[in-house]
């Protein structure tokens, strides 16, 4: 079964379709801007511009509003059945450290984690994503911005060289550590070998892991 | 000589921001209205737009408008226009279309008609050059524009005669008639004084620079200036020709490139489309964003050039190199093309320091993305051909291999190229001894060739290097009433860290807390001085000299304030702890704080009311635009140089190379690095290690290939293009460095990007060679099929000289 399958097959099953019926748009609107929690993007979302896609591009392919929980918090977001969660993160919920290098799988940039597991956000749907949680590179600091271990590994060994890929490193590093703490470097070259980097920092981005699985 | 900042470690400013997702790439801005561009590129590898009809697209909902090729600034021949009237690769952009969203635009363009008319092409500079062979070009199939003083060769038709195919007979390049040449001493006598002669035809292959983040841009327009939030590797060197692109007055632009996800030569300045969303923008009234695609970063974002060459060198008996005879096919692409070609002849004559040197050179044009500088270019394809034929020699003369190279390496004041000029320091020799004695050489090769099953120890060495700087920029420092030292730079940020580094150099030369400084770059409104770009490793000489000379010039002031504020002359002062005192008196003093506040007071030189006279225009508005806010320390770099500064590297490789997959292991690797003075040690191995990688990628995995039937690529994506991931590249990495200063640089510092690649390449290309007993490939990339061929003893499946082959 696939994740879209899984995710199809759970809506049926439970009827949660969803919070959506509960909660009116305009009420989210309340909350969303009570809880000062307006992303930068909320253009986008409201002004009739989806970013990455028109409504109703596809036959039946119109806008619908879903929560998604990300780092921590639910979000509602109107969400085109063909989009991935890269876009909704990068222009509906304004979260732009999750990169796109590819847009198809290739090289990683765009890793976040779903339920701990590291996924290629740029081949996700995020109608995929519900009920389930997903955490973005932004989503890794502490309460009053402490970097997670991983950051500040990442930091100490100078682990980026463009940056680029960076975000989706960090993300693959912490998903191995979470279900290996004490990983060998073979295991980490292993579990990074998703995440290309065009600079070639691979050596200090296995520093880096290696350093945070001794430290975090 | 110790330093207090330099040779230590720190931590760059935007470290954190990578971690943390904070870092903005151009696609991560957003502005009030924004909308969204697409490119509708060529599908043929070379036609002419006779008709374009856009009327249908425009009556969509949600579309906007269109650029054709007659609404963008006009490019002279042969630059890359910014959107094509006669396309000339596959994938070239012909017209852009606005909308309100990225899908209405895509669906747009397919109403689109665009009437093209098929024209000749070729994805082979060799097929060019036949008798009747096609023509990548309309006006020609050879030239080279020339540009940063380089010398043109114009656009030509250029054939070699069915003879001089003939003569050259199989496998070997036909040497034709080739535009440009040079030479010193007497080329034949040196042949007929050596002992070995080799004669061979070496082909290295295309490679796409592939940057991680595509080359997306958005632009708008605000107060008659037009805003660009680009993706480059440079930010003030980009400014003038970004200007250009738009057609604008370059002091009309504001840059915003604080951040380039990876450029290797591709971004080193601003490029044609980024006057799409600028010129869109200006037609709409409205902020466009065009997001650039993986696979339309293959067909914009550029690519190394592949050489089909000849290469003839002669050894006395002890391994010495008396006379090189070079000729170099370049392929080119359709447009301007880079320096490739010519910089393989000052490759040989500096590295090899061959006795008597002729280089001839072909740039040909073709039918495949624009060609520009890729980290090493020329240089880097050079020593992949070159070096596995120095073991060669050195295995037939019974030299061993690091010895071959120390006898034949430049030392400081050794000579380059046709016009002779001096380095001003070459430390190769001592990088290799260092290499050499670290790595246990002399222990390691005697596991040459050593066999458990189907693997087999390869041992190699390799070097390369690449001129490390440039003169004549400007530093610009400025001191605040609150004791900062603002650091304005001009640099980009590829990812080297050595804006900060070069910074260091200024807040050396002031006696400045790191902490107490802050490092203004990245955007034009924060009064960016005229400095180069961040490529062609020159930033750690060119920079460390403009921050210096800068850094100076505050110095001067704050000891003449003190010496008016104080009494005594200026030279009786000195600096440290922030404070500028009297040598005799250190009691008598000022604080940085109080003489940035004094020079606020006293005006003219101090606060940047007086302007020198010498520094570019872009400085001078700078200064203006900061005049009265602090102590100004502003110079022109007119520091004495003693020829072409150069950085070089050495490499050592311990591989396991399996003969039934074709597949190697490498088991040690260690690079040294002669670039000067080591700014920032944690900085200079991420940099030899990075270039390390690529240079595994250039040598076993890259490439282009192309279709000749039809011109269409396959290697568009990332996963065709293979560029090496975790899984090609050793556990470790060894990296040390020579850490001699070069005398032409204030502090001793240069640069090093481009020849760890170079190094690290035939590093392994020759460990590969040393696995198979010796076996040269002469071509580049040296894929598993073609071990399993050699191991095999079987004919390889292309033909010698064929290029952009799987």
């Amino acid at each position: 079964m696939t994740e879209l399958d899984t995710v199809l097959a759970g809506d049926s099953a439970t009827g949660t379709d969803d919070t959506a019926t509960r909660w009116s748009r305009r009420e989210f609107i309340k909350r969303v801007i009570a809880s000062g929690a307006v992303a930068s993007a909320g253009l986008y979302i409201y002004g009739g511009l989806a970013g990455c896609a028109r409504k109703g591009a596809v036959a039946g392919g119109v806008e619908r509003l879903v929560s998604i929980n990300v780092n921590g918090a639910v979000r509602r977001v109107d969400v085109l059945p063909q989009e991935t969660l890269a876009m909704t993160l990068r222009y509906k919920l304004g979260l732009t450290g999750t990169k796109l290098g590819c847009d198809r799988s290739e090289c990683g940039a765009c890793t976040v984690l779903i339920d701990d597991v590291t996924h290629y956000s740029c081949s996700t749907l995020t109608h995929a994503v519900r009920a389930r949680k997903v955490v973005t590179i932004e989503g890794l600091e502490g309460p009053n911005g402490e970097l997670h271990p991983v950051q500040k590994a990442f930091v100490d060994e100078l682990a980026p060289q463009c940056g680029f890929c960076t975000p989706g490193q960090v993300m693959s590093a912490v998903a191995l550590l979470k279900r290996n703490p004490k990983p060998t470097r073979e295991e980490a070259r292993f579990a990074l070998s998703g995440n290309l980097c065009r600079c070639g920092a691979y050596d200090n981005y296995l520093n880096a892991v290696m350093r945070a699985a001794t430290e975090g | 000589m110790t330093y207090k900042l330099l040779g230590k470690d720190f931590i760059p400013h935007d470290v954190v921001a990578k971690v943390t997702g904070r870092a903005k790439y151009s696609e991560d801005f957003r502005a009030d209205g924004m909308v969204f561009c697409r490119m509708l590129l060529s599908p043929m590898p070379h036609a002419r737009v006779k008709s374009i009809d856009a009327s249908e697209a425009l009556k969509m909902p949600g579309v906007l408008g269109v650029l054709t090729p007659d609404d963008v600034t006009p490019q002279p021949n042969p630059l890359p226009p910014i959107l094509a009237k006669e396309p000339m690769y596959l994938g070239e952009p012909i017209l852009a279309l606005a909308a309100v969203d990225e899908t209405t635009a895509q669906d747009a363009l397919e109403k689109v008609k665009v009437d093209l008319e098929p024209l000749p092409f070729t994805v082979d500079p060799l097929q060019s050059l036949f008798p009747g062979g096609p023509n990548a070009r309309s006006d020609g199939n050879v030239g080279f524009e020339g540009f940063f003083g380089a010398k043109p060769t114009p656009v030509q038709t250029l054939k070699w005669s069915a003879a001089d195919f003939a003569k050259a007979g199989d496998g070997q390049l036909a040497l034709g008639k080739a535009p440009e040449e040079w030479s010193y001493g007497d080329v034949e006598a040196g042949f007929k004084q050596s002992k070995l002669v080799i004669d061979e035809s070496f082909v290295t292959a295309s490679i796409s620079h592939h940057s991680m983040e595509p080359r997306s841009c958005m632009a708008y327009w605000q107060n008659g200036k037009c805003f660009v939030h680009g993706s480059l590797q440079s930010q003030s060197f980009s400014v003038p020709g970004l200007a250009g692109y738009i057609g604008i007055k370059p002091e009309d632009v504001v840059l915003i490139a604080e951040y380039c996800g990876g450029g290797f030569g591709s971004k080193a300045t601003s490029y044609p489309t980024m006057a799409i969303p600028a010129l869109m923008s200006k037609k709409l009234g409205k902020p466009v964003m065009l997001r650039v695609s993986r696979a339309e970063e293959y067909f914009i974002g550029s690519g190394r050039s592949g050489f089909q060459g000849r290469i003839k060198l002669g050894f006395r008996a002890d391994g010495r190199l008396l006379a090189a005879d070079m000729f170099v096919v370049q392929e080119s692409g359709p447009h301007l093309g880079f320096l490739d070609y010519r910089n393989a002849g000052d490759c040989v004559s500096l590295l090899y320091q061959p006795l008597a040197m002729r280089w001839r050179g072909v740039p040909v044009y073709t039918n495949t993305p624009t060609r520009t500088a890729q980290r090493g270019p020329g240089f880097n394809q050079t020593v992949c051909a070159i070096e596995p034929l120095i073991d060669r020699a050195a295995r037939e003369l019974g030299v061993d291999r690091v010895a071959i190279r120390r006898m034949n390496n430049p030392e400081n004041g050794s000579k380059l190229g046709a016009e002779r000029t001096p380095v001003t320091s070459a430390y190769i020799k001592d990088a290799l001894a260092k290499g050499a004695q670290r790595f246990r050489w002399d222990e390691k090769k005697k596991l040459s060739g050593k066999r458990a099953g189907s693997k087999v120890t390869g041992v190699g060495v390799g070097q390369a290097w690449h001129p490390a700087g440039f003169t004549g920029f400007d530093g610009l420092v400025r001191i605040t009433p609150d004791g900062k030292l603002h650091i304005h730079t001009g640099v980009g940020n590829l990812g080297t860290f050595s804006h900060s580094g070069t910074a260091r150099i200024a807040a050396e030369v002031l006696k400045y807390d790191w902490d107490n400084t802050v490092l203004e770059r990245g955007d034009s409104r924060k009064h960016l001085p005229w400095n180069i770009g961040q490529f062609g490793s020159n930033t750690s000489f060119t920079m460390a000299r403009t921050n210096y000379v800068a850094a100076v010039d505050a110095v001067t002031k704050l000891k003449e304030i003190a010496a008016q504020d104080l009494g005594g002359k200026p030279e009786q002062y000195e600096i440290d702890g922030s404070k500028v005192f009297l040598k005799s008196n250190p009691a008598k003093s000022l604080t940085y704080a109080a003489a940035a506040q004094r020079a606020i007071d006293l005006g003219g030189k101090f606060s940047g009311k007086e302007i020198p006279q010498d520094i570019n225009p872009m400085t001078k508005a700078s200064v203006s635009a900061l005049a009265g806010t602090g102590l100004i320390g502003v110079a022109k770099d007119t520091l004495p140089v003693a020829g072409q500064p150069a950085a070089f590297v050495a490499c050592f490789m311990q591989i396991e190379l399996d003969l039934e997959t074709g597949q190697h292991r490498i088991l040690d690797m260690l690079s040294v690095a002669d670039c000067g003075t080591v700014i920032h040690p944690a900085g200079l191995a991420t940099q030899i290690k990075g270039g390390g990688v690529q240079g595994f990628g250039m040598a076993t995995l890259e490439h282009m290939v192309y279709d000749p039937q039809n011109g269409l690529p396959a290697t568009v994506g990332l996963h065709q293009a293979k560029p090496p991931t975790y899984l090609d590249v050793p556990l470790t990495i060894q990296t040390d460095a020579v850490d001699k200063p070069d005398p032409s640089s204030p502090l001793g510092t240069k640069g090093i990007g481009e020849p760890v690649l170079g190094a690290s390449a035939t590093a392994l290309l020759c460990a590969i060679s040393d696995a198979l007993g010796g076996h040269v490939f002469n071509r580049t990339p040296v894929s598993p099929d073609m071990i399993v061929n050699a191991a095999a003893n079987r004919p390889q499946s292309h033909r010698p000289l064929q290029v952009n082959t799987f």
